[in-house]
């Protein structure tokens, strides 16, 4: 590889942010200033293989810069890639692909105003507009129109994160006009965040499992964690060994909760019967899908339990290293479990000899920079990798080549935190709640026009109108999303959906990672409509063209007919299903294949456009 | 002494092509045996020389028991596979990529795709006249090759052939994403600034004419380009040792471009600066 790089230079403090990152350089080849190249400089050309194998620091290095300085420059770009040994090309393709990065000046301070489908009913438009008219040109201050920031619970949401050492952010959630504007202008003096547990409406009530330690522990604290029964079903897999927890896990029936409903115990199985070393652990916490939360209440009120569960399950896979993938936008989640991980370690909890069992196990927290699309598998491996967040195409399947092309387990948070009351009650006893093929507990993220929108915990088997009766939906339903944005609608006369993967299938919807959107009838649903269709055309990585531009004209046909029905929109409909059709047959990845789901639905099961 | 090479000998797997039973040697994609079997499947972003990215989706084939169609460049064939290439599920599906593409980007340089176009009664016209396109001006900025991204159909091919498939220099990356990915050079600069080295593999392996040499882009914009009235000769490049096959394509006794054979094993189609673009005093007789 002969690397070229221009003459752009970083400025000081760009410099800074890098090497508090990767250290000072150890010499001119790597990034040391030219004119201070020793004799040795000239005998030894360092940087080379070493420095290209720490290539998944490029996002780590994008965001340090991001944080200090607000955007990423030419001159910080180009250090960052001598640091590194990247070709600067590949490094700003990989820049300009994440929405949290720019490559263009801009103020200090960007505000995230969340315009998704639940802020969307909840006011965001005049949210937007009334901001932007208090925060003009030269406030300092660069708002943006976001996708859901997962607090769809206190709709309408905004995010402020003001770069600079350290960096600063604020969330005002349910915002007002004069509060996020406080948000962005002074972070430091905005409102503090509700604590976790107001997400939780259930909080206090009997029979919860997974959300019973939410509000009732300290989030910040080992020691309260395991005297809430903290690390006991550690202390149990460590009983029981690899094997044993895999039995354990696939006797319950647990399957994954991140959308694909795929058996862990089998995906465990499999990674850990591959003869190539290492294998990995990853643990999915982008969670961007549109209406769901439930990850981020979980990192936020119980962080140890996912430490715990993602040291099982890394036990149980011969894993002896574990990445959390984790949103970009969640900055509370990331300070928890920051915490969370340093007393874990501090304790040998974590580290070379976890509980004095001879076994290594270390976690290493990667932040996504706002794209969806890298939720889905294999789009995080590169992600975190350093390139370009695109999905691969399968085979071969992350268990034979994940992470760094070895053997690889990746679960949602939800999965994983389910792993500890299999192992604590046992397997019978949690394949004994729900149904005979969707066992356990279910977390449900309600938003939209309820009274009480939040985290939801039912056994897997309660309908669709037993939830929403929790929530205290609204009188005048109109129609309810099932399974996010690239889930289904459903009618109110279809309340009794039972929820769970079975049911939902045989009633051609989908439960997907268990978002329900309840909106009611002030909602203009063609609006909602092309906004799930503006997501996807956003979110897609651009790699097929199927999704690629399919998605572009879908919403372009949308717009169309925003104002129209019957004979007037049928044309325009028919295009809809044919595009829709060729990618969901076509596209490389889920984002594509699903992409269409929700306006299908809403034009079968509604009549959107009648 | 002549090597001979031998290619290791491969076991040959068993599985039904359209309902006959077809052997291919294990490795083999399902195209290949496509290929073998004299069946003409439609690519686009397949390569000869290099692994495809299976970007393009217009090689789709029904695959018994695959929940989605599967791209026939890059799904490895298995014994006992059940392939289906002309379906009407693979059908629809290639005709409605034939219609993205043709009505985002200029298609008017791409082989083949006219006659796609017709045979699988694809009408890019029916997203309207508002149907966003990409509209973009060329860029020439260089003397030796222009790239007009208008017809660029983001088949990485470009990308891989600079990059870790071949050349190794990495100049050039796909930037953006979504409807807006472009491929581009580092902070989107000319290609002057660039770390290109001018090899003009990306051009060799552009199917679209979105990178091509300026001799033809110029010769083009004039309206002499004319490839029924050139020829093709294969010689050996002069400049170094190594002994690269080029293709000199000579129109009205003059070379307008050079390739190299992708069959060669000294090449496989890349070539370097000077084999490339070099050839200007073989003709300039002043
Ligand atoms: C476009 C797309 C986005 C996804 N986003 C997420 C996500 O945010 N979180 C998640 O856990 N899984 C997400 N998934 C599903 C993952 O690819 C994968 O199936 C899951 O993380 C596996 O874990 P599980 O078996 O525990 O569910 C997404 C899939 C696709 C196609
Ligand atoms: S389906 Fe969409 S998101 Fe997935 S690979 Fe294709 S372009 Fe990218
Ligand atoms: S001419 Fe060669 S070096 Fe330049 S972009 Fe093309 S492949 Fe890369
Ligand atoms: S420029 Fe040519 S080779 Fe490169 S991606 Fe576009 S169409 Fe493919
Ligand atoms: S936070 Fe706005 S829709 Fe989820
Ligand atoms: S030729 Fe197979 S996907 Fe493009």
């Amino acid at each position: 590889m002969d690397l070229h790089f221009g003459d752009s230079k970083p400025t000081d403090e760009e410099k800074a942010a890098v090497d508090a990152l990767l250290g000072p350089p150890e010499s001119s080849w790597e990034g040391a200033a030219r004119d201070e190249m020793t004799a040795a400089d000239l005998r030894w050309a360092r940087g080379g293989r070493a420095a290209r194998e720490r290539r998944d620091l490029l996002l780590p290095g994008l965001h340090a810069i991001n944080d200090r300085i607000g955007w990423i420059s030419d001159g910080a770009l180009d250090y960052l890639c001598r640091r590194l040994t990247v070709p600067p090309a590949e490094a700003y393709g990989v820049a300009t692909f994440y929405a949290m990065f720019s490559v263009q000046p801009r103020p200090a301070t960007v505000l995230h105003v969340c315009t998704d489908l639940a802020c969307a009913a909840a006011g965001a438009a005049d949210l937007c507009a009334g901001i932007e008219s208090r925060l003009g040109l030269g406030s300092g201050v660069s708002v943006e129109r976001s996708p859901c920031l997962g607090l769809c619970e206190r709709a309408p949401a905004a995010l402020a994160i003001k770069a600079g050492d350290p960096v600063r952010t604020a969330v005002s959630a349910p915002a007002t006009v004069e509060a996020a504007v406080l948000a962005a202008s002074a972070p430091d003096s905005a409102e503090e965040e509700p604590p976790a547990v107001m997400a939780v409406p259930q909080a206090g009530g009997p029979g919860l499992t997974l959300l019973s330690r939410i509000g009732v522990v300290d989030a910040t604290s080992l020691d309260d964690y395991r005297a809430h029964g903290g690390y006991s079903a550690l202390r149990r897999a460590f009983e029981i060994g690899p094997a044993g927890v895999i039995r354990e896990v696939t006797d319950s029936g647990l399957v994954g909760r991140g959308g694909a409903a795929f058996p862990t115990g089998r995906k465990w199985r499999a990674t850990a019967e591959q003869p190539d070393r290492p294998h990995y652990l990853v643990c999915n916490a982008d969670e961007s899908e549109p209406g769901t939360f439930k990850d981020r209440v979980i990192m936020e009120g119980d962080p140890f339990a996912l430490v715990e569960s993602m040291t099982i399950a890394a036990y149980a896979t011969g894993a002896h290293q574990g990445y959390l993938y984790l949103r970009g936008e969640y900055p509370r989640a990331l300070r928890r479990l920051e915490h969370a991980i340093a007393q874990a370690r501090a304790r040998g909890l974590l580290g070379d000899d976890v509980l004095g069992q001879g076994y290594a196990f270390d976690i290493e927290i990667r932040r996504g920079a706002g794209a969806y699309i890298c939720g889905e598998e294999t789009a995080l491996f590169n992600s975190i990798e350093g390139y370009r967040g695109e999905p691969r195409s399968k085979p071969p399947f992350p268990v034979e080549k994940g992470l760094f092309g070895k053997p690889t387990v990746e679960n949602n948070v939800e999965t994983l935190v389910n792993v500890l009351p299999i192992l604590t009650t046992g397997a019978p006893a949690y394949a004994a709640i729900g149904t005979g093929r969707s066992t356990g507990p279910k977390l449900f993220c309600v938003s939209g026009s309820v009274d009480r929108p939040g985290v939801y915990e039912l056994p897997f088997g309660a309908t669709l109108g037993d939830l929403l009766a929790l929530a205290g939906v609204r009188d005048r339903l109109r129609a309810v999303l099932l399974g996010g944005a690239a889930g289904g609608f459903v009618r109110p006369d279809e309340l009794d959906i039972p929820l769970t993967f079975e049911g939902t299938r045989e009633a051609g919807t989908t439960l997907g990672s268990g978002v329900v959107m309840a909106f009611d009838d002030t909602v203009p649903l063609p609006r909602l409509l092309l906004r799930i269709a503006e997501f996807f055309r956003d979110e897609s990585c651009g790699q097929c063209v199927p999704c690629r531009v399919g998605t572009v004209r879908q919403e372009e046909a949308l717009h169309r007919i925003v104002e129209r029905t019957g004979a007037a929109a049928a044309g325009d409909i028919a295009l809809l299903r044919e595009v829709g059709r060729a990618m969901r047959d076509a596209s490389i990845c889920g984002l594509g294949q699903t992409a269409w789901n929700a306006v299908e639905s809403a034009i079968d099961r509604l009549g959107a456009y009648e | 002494m002549t090597v001979i090479p031998l290619g290791v000998p491969r076991r040959l797997l068993e599985f039904t092509l359209d309902g006959e039973p077809v052997r291919a040697p294990e490795g083999s994609t399902i195209l290949d045996a496509c290929r073998a079997a004299g069946k003409d499947v439609p690519t686009l972003c397949e390569g000869d020389t290099l692994a495809p990215k299976n970007a393009c989706r217009v090689c789709v084939v029904e695959v018994e028991g695959a929940r989605t169609l599967v791209p026939a460049c890059s799904r490895k064939a298995e014994p006992g596979m059940e392939v289906k290439t002309d379906t009407e599920r693979a059908r629809h599906s290639r005709k409605i990529v034939l219609e993205l593409l043709a009505s985002s980007v200029d298609l008017s340089t791409t082989p083949r795709v006219a006659g796609w176009i017709k045979e699988y009664e694809a009408k890019p016209d029916r997203f309207g006249p508002g149907a966003a396109r990409l509209n973009e001006e060329p860029r020439v900025d260089n003397e030796l090759y222009v790239r007009d991204y208008d017809k660029c159909i983001l088949c990485y091919k470009c990308v891989d052939a600079c990059g870790d498939q071949w050349q190794n220099t990495f100049a050039i990356s796909v930037v953006g994403r979504g409807f807006d990915a472009r491929i581009a050079v580092e902070h989107d600069a000319p290609l002057t600034d660039s770390a290109c080295v001018y090899c003009g593999n990306c051009v060799e392996v552009c199917p679209t004419g979105a990178l091509s040499f300026k001799s033809e882009f110029d010769m083009r914009a004039a309206g002499t380009w004319d490839e029924s009235a050139q020829t093709e000769t294969t010689t050996v490049c002069a400049y170094c040792g190594v002994g690269c096959n080029l293709t000199l394509h000579v129109q009205d006794n003059e070379i307008v471009k050079v390739t190299s054979p992708h069959d060669n094993p000294v090449t496989h189609g890349n070539l370097c600066i000077k084999g490339r673009f070099g050839y200007q005093h073989v003709q300039n007789r002043d």
